[in-house]
């Protein structure tokens, strides 16, 4: 029997360990980049990210260039970043709990079809129409606006599907009491359903704006002018082939992560909620 | 209360007939921005690439139908790089994307397993970057000087220094460990939700039964984890043939000899550099035929058909 209990011990003792070094891998890329942002950006070219640390070689002017490097460039993008992502995900949220509301509570023709359409929306990589949809922008002038880098993609089947499943759920007899009362059917929503969704609605709202903050291909494509880019799209810039401006792109991709770092430690529940009951359980 | 609602409907037959009309016609007002934004940002833009991919575009008013002719020209020497690169690409990161995190969940879902929350939430983190930080990171991480954090490491073992990003399969691996780093934290907790689904009385009753860990495993668990790997293996191959940015990021929009080249780059260069909508467009009609069939093919071997229409 002791033999049997070292075993398991000696078990438990090496998954804890390759568990423990999964999550050294995971974590060391942001240890490194937030102590390669204080090194001068010549000395990345020169010896990329590496353990040799020369603390007398360490200073904070890569954070003072998000400041004033480029007349203030930085400033700029994280305005815009800001900017799409407080549109995005409110637009989307309106439009997409709308949407998911109406296909779960309501039984009416062409329902079906509709959902057809949403599942198909949703296993078609949207990178195929980065053509078309340029074209298209710019005929209807989105190109280089922040409504041109939200809405194409403003309604996600995605959180459709998350905030259908979310509203399966509502007791329906609220439903008719609300009729009873003499409320519109988009009163009903708003003043008695979309309360009860808040929890959906909290979970999706982180992340939509993940999404939008760290959203890339789009983005690249629409946003044109180089004090109209977001973070993303404005530190990918700084990778030239004529030489890299790591200085302000380490500073500023540290500062970049902040925000949703922030609310991840305290929501994380919310953010892994958005991503199972939309997903696996559908 | 009751009374007093009842009360105010009754009296109005024309306002009950009025209320019903408006219950058939509200379903319609929630899911209308889906149909605009279908019809606007989806099935147009469709419509117009296979349209294009039939043209050749060279000014707003000098458009020629030319046939499947930018369907021939789209056939090159590019063309078949960047379909290895993609399909390689799939192909790895589903290899490692599945059982890595099956694994890791199995070991995270032990009875009192010490430090779970710090563990789940570490492996996480990652997925919170932007392609730029994850890539900004692997770059230099991986970058050719004998000094870099992946030489280095790798020279304390007396393996030599090599220049990861230049050459095919080590450039190859790079994108690799980057989606791996990136996403394992998602799956982890996408395994870790299919595990609350399974009967803890089938682990009881396959112990009585004698059966050690890894019977346990292969008899319980992936089969009743099947949901999920069906999902994560559809969102894979979604992912793995519409990659871009990353390789955008480690390589730039044109890597020497194509070793970063995926279909969407190929896409994002006829496009934006040689300003070929045609055939652009005609890649973008080949690659959505070509993840349609990768996924009809995997779904139809994981039996997702069979059981719809049993």
């Amino acid at each position: 029997m002791a033999s049997k209990a070292l075993k398991s011990k000696i078990t438990n003792a090496a998954i804890f360990i390759t568990l423990f070094a999964i999550a050294v891998f995971c974590l060391a890329p942001f240890v490194f980049l937030f102590v390669s942002s204080f090194k001068p950006g010549a000395e990345m070219i020169r010896n990329g990210i590496t353990f040799k640390l020369d603390i007398n070689n360490m200073n904070l002017n890569n954070y003072k260039l998000l400041l004033e490097g480029r007349d203030g460039i930085y400033l700029y993008w994280y305005r815009n970043s800001l900017v799409i992502t407080f549109l995005g995900t409110v637009l989307s949220l309106f439009f997409t709990s709308l949407v998911g509301y109406g296909l779960a509570i309501y039984d009416f023709k062409g329902r079906n079809f509709l959902f057809i359409l949403i599942l198909i929306v949703m296993v078609i990589p949207i990178e195929i129409l980065i053509l078309p949809l340029y074209k298209l922008s710019i005929s209807l002038k989105l190109i280089d606006t922040y409504w041109g880098a939200v809405l194409p993609f403003a309604v996600s089947p995605f959180a459709v599907f998350f905030f259908r499943q979310y509203s399966i759920k509502l007791p329906r007899e609220l439903l008719d009491a609300g009729r009873i009362d003499g409320c519109t059917e988009i009163g009903i929503y708003f003043r008695i359903m979309a309360p009860l969704m808040l929890p959906a609605f909290g979970a999706m709202t982180i992340l939509q704006a993940m999404n939008y903050w760290n959203s890339f291909v789009w983005p690249l494509i629409v946003l044109r002018s180089n004090n109209m880019l977001t973070l993303p799209i404005g530190l990918q810039s700084l990778i030239t082939p004529y030489g890299n401006n790591y200085d302000l792109l380490l500073s500023g991709a540290v500062v970049s992560v902040f925000p949703i770092m922030i609310i991840f430690l305290l929501n994380q529940k919310a953010f892994i909620e958005g991503l199972t009951v939309g997903g696996v359980k559908g | 209360m009751t009374n007093n609602r009842t009360g105010a409907v009754i009296p109005q037959k024309k306002h009950r007939k009025f209320a019903f009309r408006r219950q058939k016609i509200a379903p319609y007002i929630f899911v209308m921005p889906f149909i605009i934004s279908f019809l606007i940002f989806f099935l147009y833009p469709i419509i117009n690439t296979v349209i294009m991919s039939f043209q050749e575009i060279l000014g707003p008013e000098d458009i020629t139908f030319v046939g499947f002719r930018n369907y021939k020209s789209m056939v090159n020497e590019h063309f078949g790089n960047a379909i290895w690169v993609t399909t390689r690409y799939t192909f790895w990161t589903i290899f490692v994307l599945v059982p890595v995190p099956i694994i890791v969940a199995v070991f995270l879902n032990r009875k009192n397993m010490k430090g779970r929350n710090f563990f789940r939430s570490s492996f996480f983190m990652p997925a919170l970057t932007s392609v730029i930080v994850a890539g900004l990171f692997f770059r230099l991480a991986f970058g050719e000087q004998d000094t870099t954090l992946v030489n280095m490491i790798l020279g304390l073992f007396g393996i030599p220094k090599r220049a990861w990003l230049h050459q095919r399969n080590t450039a190859m691996l790079v994108m690799v460990v980057l989606c791996t780093w990136r996403w394992l934290g998602v799956n982890v907790v996408y395994f870790l939700s299919g595990l609350q689904n399974i009967p803890v009385e089938q682990y009881e009753s396959a112990s009585i039964d004698g059966a050690n860990e890894w019977q346990k495993l292969m008899r319980i668990t992936v089969p009743g984890l099947k949901p999920v790997i069906v999902y994560v293996v559809t969102i894979s191959v979604y992912g793995g043939y519409a990659m871009f940015s990353e390789s955008y990021i480690l390589f730039g929009a044109r890597s020497p000899g194509d070793i970063g080249l995926t279909l969407v780059g190929l896409i994002y260069q006829k496009g934006f550099f040689e300003n070929n909508f045609g055939v652009g467009s005609a890649l973008g009609i080949t690659l959505l035929g070509i993840v349609m069939i990768v996924n009809l093919i995997q779904l139809t071997l994981t039996g997702f058909f069979k059981k719809e229409s049993e």
